[in-house]
C-alpha cells in the first residue's frame, strides 16, 4: 500500500469512526447513567434518517430537515421516556431488553406504514456536493462536513459533562442517584433530559448519514450492533471511551476491508475480543462497580 | 321446511372434501401455487410477479387449458429456513397442480431439494441461481426468468470491445454475486482481459468508502460490480461522490440500476448494464404488456413482472396442447419444451436444461431512463454446467 493510499484510508477510517461515535455516545450515556439497555437506539438512528429524507424531499433542503428533525427527535425521546422507559429504572436488564426490543419492532412497523419499504436517496446540500482532493484521490465534501460536525459535537459534549452544573448532576446521577435525589435534585427530570438527548444524538447521526448510506428499512439494526461493540470496547458509560472505541472500530473496519478482505466482517469483533482480553472492562471502563 | 343456509354451507363444505379425481380433468379448477415474498425487502417483487401472472390469466379468460385457475399464495418471507415448510404446505397441504416462485435464490435452493423428489410441475419465476437449471436440473422444473450467468457473461464483451482490458471486480459476497463474477470472468478471460483485483464485500454491508479509495489507486480501465436493491442504490451514489465515475467507467448486470434509478438520480447517468429486459424495449408485445399492467395495477411493469407474465403465457400454450390434463406429465413437459413465446423481452424458448434462451440487451442510463443500446448477446443460452438432462 502506498503512503498516499494509506493516508486516505486513515481518513476514511476516522470519518467512519466519528459517525459511529455519534450513535454510540447516546447509547453509552443512557446505559451508563440511566442503567437502561436501550435496544431501540438503532431505531432512533433510522427514524432520524427517514425524517431527513421525508423533510428534505419535500422542502429540498437537508439543513432545514436537520433543523426540524433534531427538536422532533428530542420530543420523541421525551415521549418514549415518559411512556415506557421511566417504568424500567428499577427493573432488571431482562425486562429492559424485552421492552426496548418491542420498541424496535414497533418503530420498524411504523416506518413501514408511514414511509413504505422502498429505498430512498437523500441529496447532499448543493453547497456541499463537491469533492475535495486528497493527494491523487478525491473525497466527497459531505463526508468531511459530517466529520467536522461530529468533532464539534464531541467537544461540546465534553464541555457540558465536565464544565457545567448540568454535567455535574449527570455525573453525580451516574454514580449515586439516591444521594443526588436526597440533595433535592429532580432525578426524574434529569433522566428524561438525558434520554431525549441520547435520542436526539442518534437521530442526528441518522440525518447526517442519510446522504451517505441512503435510507432503507432495517438500517438501524446493523448500526445498533456496531454501537454496542463501540460501547463495550470503550467501557460502558464512558463517553471518552466511546470516542476512542468508535475510532478503533472505524479504523479496524476500514483497514480490515483493504488488507484482509476475507476476514473483513469479523475484524471488528476480533478487535473487541483483543481489547477485552487486555482490559476486561473496556478501554476506559470504571473499576468493578455495582451497575 | 326450507333448506337452511347453514345446511347448505355444510353440504358445500362436504363436497370440497371429496377426492379430486371424482371430477373430470377438464372441470376441476387448476390450482397454481405461488411461493413468493409478500413481506420484507422483496415484497414489491413478489407483488409484481403475482399481479402479472393474474393479468396474463385474465387475458386468457381466466382459464388455462380449459380449466379455471385458482391461485394459492404463500408468503415465503424470502427466508430459506422456512422454505421447506412452505413448499410442503403448497404441495402436500394445498395439493397444487403447478408450483411457481420464488424470488430469493436461497429459497429456490431449498425448494429444489424438495421438488426434485416430487412429481409436481415447477416453474421458477425469478431466482437466478445456476443450480436450478444446472446441477439440480430436473425434467419437471422450468425457469422463466434468467440464470445469473446470462446477466453477466455478455457484459465482458462490452468492456473488451471498448478496449478496456484491465478491470476491477467488486461484489456482495454471496451466491448471486459470486456466480455473476464467475460468469463475467469467463467471458473476460476468453477475450484477453485481465482482472486486476476482486473485492468481495460481505453481504449486506454498504460501507464502500475504503474499497472505493482502493479502486482509485489501482486505476483500472473499468469496474464491473454486482449489487442490488439498497446496496446498488448506495454503491452507485458513492461511486459518483468519490469522483470515480468520470474517470473509470462502471458496469454491472442490470440489477445495478433496476428499480433504484430514481434513488440514484444523476449518479447513475451513463452507467452501462446488461440484462434480458429493459423497460423501454421497442416491440409490440412489450408496449401492450406495459400498458395492460399499468391499467390493471396502477404501477409500472418491470423485469420481475415480465417473468410472471411469461410464466402464465407459456403454461397456457402447453396446457392447451394437453387439454388441461396436468396428469399427462410427459406430454405436458414436451409441450413446454417446444413452446415459443413472443415475450415483452423478445423471443423466448426453453433450453434443454429448461432455462430461457433469450436475447441479452446492453442498456445505458440516459436522462433517468434505461435506454437500449442494442443486443449484447443474441439467443443467450446458459451453459447449464452440471445438468445431465437432455445431453
Amino acid at each position: 500500500m502506498s503512503l498516499s493510499l494509506f493516508l486516505v484510508q486513515l481518513v476514511n477510517g476516522v470519518e467512519y469512526g466519528l459517525l459511529l461515535f455519534l450513535v454510540a455516545s447516546g447509547l453509552t450515556l443512557v446505559f451508563g447513567v440511566l442503567g437502561v439497555l436501550n435496544f431501540a437506539h438503532g431505531s432512533f438512528y433510522m427514524l432520524g434518517a427517514y425524517l431527513a429524507w421525508w423533510v428534505s424531499a419535500r422542502s429540498g433542503s437537508l439543513l432545514l430537515a436537520i433543523a426540524v428533525g433534531v427538536p422532533a427527535m428530542v420530543l420523541i425521546g421525551l415521549l418514549v421516556e415518559r411512556l415506557a422507559i421511566a417504568r424500567l429504572y428499577s427493573r432488571d436488564h431482562l425486562s429492559q431488553v424485552l421492552l426496548t426490543y418491542g420498541l424496535v419492532l414497533l418503530f420498524n412497523e411504523l416506518q413501514s406504514v408511514l414511509f413504505g419499504n422502498d429505498v430512498h436517496g437523500v441529496n447532499t446540500p448543493e453547497a456541499l456536493s463537491f469533492t475535495v482532493r486528497l493527494g491523487e484521490q478525491t473525497w466527497p465534501a459531505w463526508r468531511a462536513f459530517t466529520s467536522l460536525a461530529c468533532i464539534c459535537i464531541a467537544v461540546t459534549m465534553r464541555q457540558i459533562v465536565l464544565g457545567t452544573r448540568f454535567g455535574m448532576r449527570v455525573r453525580a446521577g451516574a454514580s449515586n442517584p439516591e444521594m443526588v435525589e436526597a440533595l433535592g435534585i429532580d432525578v426524574r427530570r434529569l433522566f428524561a433530559t438525558l434520554f431525549s438527548a441520547g435520542t436526539a444524538l442518534a437521530g442526528l447521526a441518522g440525518m447526517l448519514a442519510a446522504p451517505l448510506t441512503t435510507v432503507y428499512p432495517g438500517m438501524g439494526e446493523s448500526v445498533l450492533i456496531l454501537s454496542f461493540v463501540v460501547v463495550v470496547i470503550g467501557g460502558i458509560g464512558s463517553i471518552k471511551g466511546a470516542f476512542f472505541g468508535a475510532l478503533l472500530v472505524g479504523l479496524a473496519d476500514t483497514f480490515g476491508k483493504v488488507l484482509l478482505p476475507g476476514f473483513a466482517s469479523a475484524m471488528v469483533y476480533a478487535v473487541m475480543a483483543a481489547v477485552l482480553l487486555w482490559r476486561p472492562r473496556g478501554l476506559l471502563g470504571a473499576a468493578a462497580e455495582g451497575r | 321446511m326450507t333448506l337452511s343456509r347453514r345446511a347448505l354451507l355444510g353440504a358445500a363444505a362436504c363436497t370440497s372434501l371429496l377426492p379430486r379425481r371424482l371430477f373430470a380433468a377438464g372441470a376441476a379448477k387448476l390450482r397454481i401455487g405461488l411461493l413468493l415474498p409478500y413481506s420484507g425487502t422483496y415484497a414489491a417483487l413478489g407483488h409484481n410477479i403475482t399481479d402479472a401472472m393474474k393479468l396474463a390469466a385474465t387475458e386468457h379468460g381466466g382459464k388455462l387449458g380449459g380449466r379455471e385457475v385458482e391461485w394459492v399464495a404463500v408468503d415465503d418471507e424470502s427466508d430459506p429456513a422456512k422454505a421447506p415448510a412452505n413448499v410442503n404446505k403448497l404441495i402436500a397441504g394445498e395439493k397444487v397442480d403447478i408450483l411457481t416462485g420464488p424470488v430469493h435464490s436461497g429459497v429456490a435452493m431449498a425448494m429444489m431439494q424438495i421438488v426434485r423428489q416430487e412429481e409436481v410441475l415447477t416453474v421458477v419465476t425469478n431466482a437466478g441461481a445456476q443450480a436450478v437449471t444446472g446441477t439440480l436440473c430436473a425434467p419437471h422444473v422450468f425457469r422463466t426468468s434468467f440464470s445469473n450467468w446470462q446477466t453477466s457473461y455478455p457484459c465482458a464483451d462490452v468492456l473488451l470491445k471498448a478496449g478496456q482490458k484491465k478491470a476491477v471486480l467488486m461484489f456482495w459476497n454471496y451466491s448471486f454475486g459470486q456466480e455473476s463474477m464467475a460468469a463475467f470472468k469467463e467471458g473476460y478471460a476468453k477475450g484477453g482481459g485481465t482482472i486486476v483485483k476482486e473485492i468481495a464485500v460481505p453481504f449486506p454491508s454498504t460501507e464502500f468508502q475504503a474499497n472505493l479509495s482502493e479502486i482509485a489507486s489501482l486505476k483500472p480501465d473499468a469496474v464491473f460490480v454486482f449489487f442490488a436493491g439498497a446496496g446498488a442504490a448506495k454503491f452507485v451514489k458513492d461511486y459518483a461522490a468519490a469522483g470515480l465515475k468520470e474517470n473509470i467507467p462502471l458496469y454491472g448486470s442490470g440489477f445495478l440500476t433496476e428499480g433504484v434509478l430514481g434513488v440514484q438520480g444523476a449518479a447513475a447517468e451513463g452507467i452501462k448494464t446488461t440484462l434480458h429486459y429493459a423497460d423501454g424495449l421497442d416491440n409490440a408485445a412489450n408496449k401492450k404488456f406495459r400498458a395492460a399492467f399499468k391499467k390493471a395495477t396502477g404501477r409500472d411493469a418491470d423485469v420481475y413482472a415480465v417473468a410472471g407474465y411469461d410464466t402464465v403465457n407459456v403454461l397456457a400454450q402447453a396446457l392447451d396442447k394437453v387439454k388441461g390434463d396436468t396428469g399427462a406429465r410427459k406430454e405436458l413437459i414436451a409441450a413446454l419444451e417446444s413452446a415459443r413465446l413472443d415475450s415483452p423481452r423478445g423471443p423466448f424458448r426453453f433450453s434443454k436444461a429448461h432455462n430461457p434462451i433469450q436475447d441479452v440487451y446492453l442498456r445505458q442510463v440516459k436522462g433517468g431512463q434505461e435506454a437500449v443500446l442494442g443486443v449484447a448477446l443474441k439467443d443467450a443460452e446458459d451453459p447449464a454446467a452440471g445438468c445431465k438432462m437432455g445431453k
